[in-house]
């Protein structure tokens, strides 16, 4: 079985926001509203600081939360890589899943289900990367099966170091930064 | 010095998550009432109190399928796609405590009406006198009537759980991430319930009995605030942060004077004094008891959306 | 520069016309993926074109949706992008959609700058426009119309103008933007840097910017290859007041002082030499005045560079260190918007030289060679020639403002003035005036002194507030526009053609250009009917058609050598055909033959020195209605150092206003508090604070740099305007 994950490397991300303006034409995501983010996490004082750059989305989490609260079977786990998605003609809009998710990655779409990052399905699915992987101008995210060894992500996993967000919160999410 | 700038902007999620407004403490507020007059009816109905001239257990269902009714009311309200809501009747979640209250709400209803079954209220009997005679039925066998108060008990006691296990559920929310706000909104509910019951019984035994009780919730209810906030304070980092909202953050005030002081502490004292016929009742004590029942719902539901697992 | 280049141009247009026929073979191997473009499937089209949300000029593929313009990607053919788009590209889709477009002809009623407007027709607008051009020229000659134009959309309003017989365009992007470098480069090596810039950040070993701040900025093929140069382990030094996203990607960071990067430079080159780092053999073979060179940098030590700077001496030399041990791959990145103090044409030369000790022009890793196909132009008539001249630098004030075209400011002080000659009548193709050039009083002085004022735009900036004629254009996804001939790593052709028709009553800049042309008179200077005869004829002049390119978008050409060693003759097209260490032609002239440092005016008291830059999502003012990128960043705020806002009682997301030194205030912004800039300044992203209320999603967002940029010191040697002399405190807001 695949298991789909993100790999993103904040060496190389400049935080340019591409991915985010990628995923809104691609998806049609409504205005004022985000299934991607960045996160510019500074520390130190000027000018010995150090900044991580962090394109940010549903984490696809192997332990998703979001899935377990729902009370409708809407958010689901796909059987296709383990994506989480939401079904919008089952969901009731109660917003669970929104609190649900550490992350805050949902949001609710302005016709009234609970939406956010799908791992673009629509175009994994038939191989082809995300959009937000595909528009990167730095090429600092990459997209694959981690299941399978020899995958890029794989290969990146093993071979650099790397952290996932808030592991504490126990979701197992599977977006991964390469440090 | 960590520096945080985030592009998201999301509608009820930034800057502080705030997905559920007032109907969601309303509905948690009103399902713990509820569960309250069950637990109480029942008792009432398990002891034999359905014959006696006025029990609030004759009262109470109705009531009980009123506040039931406006709670849902509250979390329809809530929903933001509402043409889809009968999805939830599609499924069972086993994991999703929403699910599970769904379809409590839907076994509360028939446990509702089968008290209402024991004395039939004069608004039903009259367009349906044939409830009448279905009603001198059940009434022939007592344990009918003490399976149907205990089934009310072992509902009221499930609802009021399951409204605190929906929020305890949501681990990405330390603050509501205790077991015991099950436990927490179930005796705050039997503490409103009693405060009310004892307000409105037109019997004198039972007005005693419920305020003396109304004095042992409050007195749970105090400890178990307690332990919740202990809890919290003794687990990670991040839910000790949480319980910082209302130790010295941003609902510290609100938390102490308006739920634990006003809604618990003072009606407590009151209560204590007056049952041992030191004070006069006053109205005042119940309503405060009440007011406090929802204004805790308002604090965990708000404080609770804006604690998070992030390590800023 | 044109005339010292023609040799090259000659030897590479010929390498190139071989390098064809080799093409023409690979030409017939279409991707799968490229083969999908112009196609349709599932009520999806693909149409190729290429971007125009700055002016690199990506190739891109846009998508429609059962009709409508749905998204836009990078052509994957395209060298420039490599099939991916900046974000500005990749929301550019925003601009056909943009609810706050120019839809029709206006012409001002009442007072110019009332912003009152009747709409007209296009018929009523031209005609209008070109009986007032015949009464300028009656009266004062041709050459009393300027043209300003900026991007390659202003190509055929250039040609009319020019057959009207104005020699007088200018664009913002020489006197405002990269003027200085290319003359600082042009004395040094005899060539400029260009656009797009013949940096080889992909292959650097080590890279040196100097604000360059790529990642912000986000000119596309720079930003992949800096982060490619990344990726590869390169050394990146980053040398800005502000702790910039480059910045944080850097091996080294070095906080400088604002306005002192030429002691920087010095003391850099001051090390390499004396710990003989330098590219020896390479100064050797091209260098030309070494000695005397070296006699001058001598005194510069980092010692003394440290307290201009505020950089440690140790800092210094390891950095120098640093970046003389990956020579010749090793890159100063010469900048592009380098207008900042008025020296800064002397300080890209001081760069131009540090590069030459490393040997890195004409070496991998340094700067290549650029190359280009070969697509004969045109066959116009012969312009009419001008008799007065340029208007915009009379005596050869500038000896080197020989750029491209004119000096904005040139033609701006002479309208004012009527000096050497009167300027009556100004168009303005897609350059923001007010924006771009400083001090925005004058740019309106000049204009009261106009006969007209035509604006041609997609939206209602701030000059077209000042027209007495506004002409909407359909913006770049509903047009086709000349054919991008670069001259780049790689060399191609490319095309713009319509995706989408205009929504409204907007045309496209070659038709507007015709027909003003037309009702000129000047009906000879354009021969062809529609456009596509125009480019089609190019194209079939080059050995290709337009029928051909509408297809991929792109036609690319063979591989040729880039580099010194792969076959480019060594040659520098400078006085003494070497790389002039030691400048003769600027001793005659009066200035300094090696840089010499002077050290920046000091703010008064209580004021911090106002510095500006891109945000990666806007392109200066143009993009801040599209709703798109408008989206990611609706305003701008004013970055202060933690430490300056908590002494103000500031913190992130108060609103304050700025005044500057001469007292004018900003428009209310918010603060950020932030560890990322130095104490002495604070940072605005350029192109926010728009004061035209047809701006309906912009108006009054943010804070505007350009209308606190009040002061500006002139480049005595190119006459661009340094515009980083401008400085600023903080007005409290309720
Ligand atoms: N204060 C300050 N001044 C600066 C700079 C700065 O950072 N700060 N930067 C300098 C630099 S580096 C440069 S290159 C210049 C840039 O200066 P400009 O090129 O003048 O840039 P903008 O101010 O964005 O103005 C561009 C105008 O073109 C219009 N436009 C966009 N697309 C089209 C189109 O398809 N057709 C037509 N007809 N019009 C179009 C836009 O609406 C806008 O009004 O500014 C320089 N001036
Ligand atoms: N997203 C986006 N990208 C763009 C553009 C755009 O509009 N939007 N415009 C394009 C154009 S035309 C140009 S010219 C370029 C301009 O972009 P660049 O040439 O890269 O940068 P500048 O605008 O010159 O300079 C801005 C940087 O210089 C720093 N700086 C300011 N003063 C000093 C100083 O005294 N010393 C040093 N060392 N650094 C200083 C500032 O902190 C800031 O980081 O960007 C291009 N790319
Ligand atoms: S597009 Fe790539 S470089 Fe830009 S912000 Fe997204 S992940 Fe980072
Ligand atoms: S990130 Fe949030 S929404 Fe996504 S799977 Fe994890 S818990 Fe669910
Ligand atoms: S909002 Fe929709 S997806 Fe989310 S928990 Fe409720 S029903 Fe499920
Ligand atoms: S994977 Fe697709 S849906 Fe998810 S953030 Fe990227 S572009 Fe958006
Ligand atoms: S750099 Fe960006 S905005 Fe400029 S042409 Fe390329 S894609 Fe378009
Ligand atoms: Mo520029």
């Amino acid at each position: 079985m695949a298991r789909l994950a993100m790999v993103i490397d904040t060496k190389k991300c400049v935080g340019c926001m591409d991915c985010v303006v990628a995923c809104k034409t691609e998806n049609n995501v409504p205005e004022h509203l985000d299934r991607d983010w960045l996160v510019y996490e500074t520390r130190g004082k000027f000018p010995t600081l150090h900044m991580e750059i962090r394109s940010e989305r549903c984490n696809h989490c192997d332990n998703p939360p979001c899935v377990y609260c729902c009370p409708t079977g809407a958010s689901h786990v796909h059987d296709f890589g383990g994506v989480v998605l939401v079904d919008y003609d089952k969901c009731i809009g109660c917003k669970a899943c929104l609190a649900s998710c550490p992350y805050d990655a949902r949001f609710i779409n302005p016709n009234g289900y609970a939406e956010k990052c799908t791992f673009c399905i629509h175009r994994t699915e038939k191989g082809d990367d995300p959009a937000c992987v595909a528009v990167c101008p730095t090429h600092c995210m990459y997209f694959g099966d981690i299941d399978d060894p020899n995958s890029e992500v794989s290969r990146l996993l093993a071979s650099r170091n790397h952290h996932a967000l808030l592991p504490a919160a126990g979701t197992k999410p599977q977006i991964y930064y390469l440090t | 010095m960590i520096e945080i700038v985030s592009t998201r902007h999301n509608e009820m999620i930034d800057p502080l998550l705030h997905v559920w407004g007032w109907e969601i403490p309303v509905y948690l507020f009103l399902g713990g009432w509820v569960a309250g007059m069950m637990i109480i009816a029942g008792y009432f109905l398990f002891k034999g109190r359905a014959k006696a001239e006025w029990c609030s257990c004759l009262v109470l269902p109705t009531i009980s399928l009123i506040f039931l009714s406006l709670g849902m009311l509250a979390l329809f309200l809530d929903l933001e796609h509402k043409l889809y809501v009968w999805r939830l009747y599609t499924t069972f979640e086993i994991a999703s405590p929403m699910s599970w209250g769904a379809w409590i709400l839907l076994l509360v209803y028939p446990g509702l009406l089968a008290n209402m079954i024991i004395r039939i209220p004069p608004f039903l009997a009259k367009p349906f006198p044939r409830l009448k005679s279905f009603s001198a039925m059940v009434n022939e066998h007592p344990v009918a009537i003490k399976t149907i108060g205990v089934i009310n008990m072992l509902l009221g006691g499930m609802l009021g759980i399951y409204t605190g296990i929906l929020l305890s559920s949501l681990g990405a929310r330390p603050f509501w991430n205790s077991s015991i706000l099950g436990f927490l909104f179930l005796v705050s509910g039997l503490s409103t319930a009693a405060a009310f019951v004892h307000m409105v019984a037109k019997d004198r035994y039972e007005r005693e009995l419920l305020a003396k009780a109304d004095n042992a919730f409050l007195t749970i209810e105090l400890f178990v605030l307690g332990l919740f906030l202990i809890g919290l304070l003794t687990a990670t980092e991040v839910h000790q942060r949480a319980a910082h909202l209302v130790l010295g953050g941003e609902y510290t005030a609100f938390f102490w004077v308006i739920v634990v002081f006003m809604g618990i502490v003072i009606p407590l004292i009151y209560q204590s004094l007056a049952v041992n016929h030191k004070v006069p009742h006053l109205m005042l004590m119940p309503i405060l008891v009440i007011w406090g029942g929802l204004m805790l719902r308002f604090v965990i539901v708000v404080a609770g959306q804006h604690s998070h697992w992030a390590q800023f | 520069m044109d005339v010292t280049l023609s040799r090259r141009r000659f030897l590479k247009i010929s390498s190139a016309a071989l390098g064809w026929s080799v093409a023409g073979g690979t030409l017939g191997k279409i991707s799968p993926r490229a083969s999908a473009a112009n196609a349709t499937n599932g009520g999806i089209e693909t149409i190729p074109t290429y971007c125009d949300m700055c002016f690199w000029k990506c190739g891109a593929i846009a998508y429609k949706r059962n009709g409508k313009l749905w998204k836009i990607e990078g052509n994957p053919e395209d060298p420039l992008s490599r099939g991916r788009l900046c974000p500005r590209g990749t929301g550019g889709i925003g601009a056909h959609y943009d609810p706050d477009r120019l839809r029709a002809p206006l012409m001002r009623k009442g007072e110019r700058g009332n912003e009152q407007w009747v709409q007209v027709t296009w018929d009523e607008a031209l005609n209008f426009i070109a009986d007032k051009m015949q009464q300028i020229k009656a009266e004062y000659g041709p050459e009393a119309v300027a043209l300003f134009s900026h991007g390659i959309g202003g190509t055929f309003f250039k040609h009319t103008i020019k057959a009207y017989g104005s020699p007088n365009i200018a664009a913002p992007s020489f006197a405002q933007c990269r003027g200085p470098r290319d003359t600082g480069f042009n004395l040094t090596f005899g060539e400029g840097v260009s656009t797009p810039e013949r940096t080889d950040i992909r292959h650097a070993r080590c890279l040196t910017l100097i604000g360059s701040h790529l990642g912000e900025n986000m000119h596309n093929t720079q930003v992949q290859e800096f982060s490619e140069a990344i990726q590869n382990g390169a050394s990146i030094i980053v040398v800005d007041p502000r702790y910039s996203i480059a910045a944080s990607k850097a091996k080294y960071y070095l906080p400088i002082k604002p306005g002192t990067d030429m002691a920087l430079l010095l003391a850099w080159m001051n090390v390499i030499v004396n710990e003989e780092l330098y590219d020896k053999a390479y100064v050797k073979k091209y260098g030309f005045g070494f000695e005397a060179f070296r006699a001058e940098i001598a005194p510069y030590t980092p010692e003394w560079a440290y307290p201009e700077t505020t950089i440690e001496p140790d800092l210094i030399r390891a950095t120098a260190r640093e970046m003389a041990k990956h020579k010749p791959a090793s890159l100063i990145h010469p900048g592009r918007h380098v207008t900042w103090y008025g020296d800064d044409a002397q300080r890209s030369r001081a760069i131009a030289l540090l590069n030459a000790l490393l040997g890195s022009w004409g070496r991998k890793g340094g700067f290549y060679s650029p190359v280009s196909m070969d697509v004969p132009s045109y066959p116009y008539p012969p312009y009419p020639p001008s008799e007065k001249g340029k208007v915009d630098n009379p005596h050869e004030k500038y000896p080197y403002a020989h750029g491209h075209g004119a000096l904005t400011t040139g033609i701006r002080d002479a309208t004012i003035t009527g000096e050497p000659y009167p300027v009556k009548g100004w168009f303005v193709y897609a350059t923001n005036l007010i924006n771009a050039l400083p001090n925005e009083k004058e740019t309106i002085e000049a204009i009261q002194h106009l006969d007209l004022l035509v604006v041609i735009d997609v939206i209602p900036s701030e000059i077209a507030g000042w027209a007495d004629v506004i002409l909407p254009e359909s913006v770049y996804l509903e047009r086709y526009d000349e054919l991008n001939v670069e001259w780049f790593r790689d060399p191609f052709i490319a095309l713009r053609q319509p995706v989408v028709e205009s929504p409204h009553n907007q045309k496209p800049n070659w038709w507007i250009a015709k027909k003003l042309a037309e009702k000129l008179g000047l009906s000879e200077y354009y021969p062809w009917n529609h456009i596509e005869e125009y480019l089609d004829y190019r194209l079939k002049h080059a050995g290709y058609s337009l029928a051909e390119i509408k297809k991929k978008g792109i036609i690319t050409g063979a591989k040729q050598p880039i580099y010194f060693d792969e076959g480019v003759p060594d040659e520098f097209y400078t006085p003494s055909g070497k790389i002039e260490f030691y400048s003769l032609q600027l001793k005659e002239k009066g200035f300094d033959p090696v840089p010499k440092y002077t050290p920046p005016d000091p703010p008064p008291p209580g004021f911090y020195r106002l510095l500006y830059g891109r945000a990666p999502v806007h392109s200066f003012g143009r993009t801040q209605t599209n709703p798109l990128l408008a989206d990611m960043m609706d305003e701008n705020s004013v970055w202060i150092h933690v430490d300056i806002a908590r002494r103000y009682g500031l913190k992130t997301g108060d609103t304050i206003r700025l005044k500057n030194q001469d007292g004018v205030l900003s428009n209310k912004v918010k603060v950020l508090a932030t560890e990322r800039i130095r104490t002495d300044c604070v940072y605005l992203v350029h192109g926010f604070g728009h004061k035209n209320k047809m701006l309906k999603r912009a108006y009054m967002k943010g804070a505007s740099d350009a209308e606190l940029i009040t002061r500006y010191k002139i480049d005595p040697l190119m006459g661009g305007t340094g515009m980083n002399v401008n400085f600023v405190t903080f007005e409290m807001e309720a």
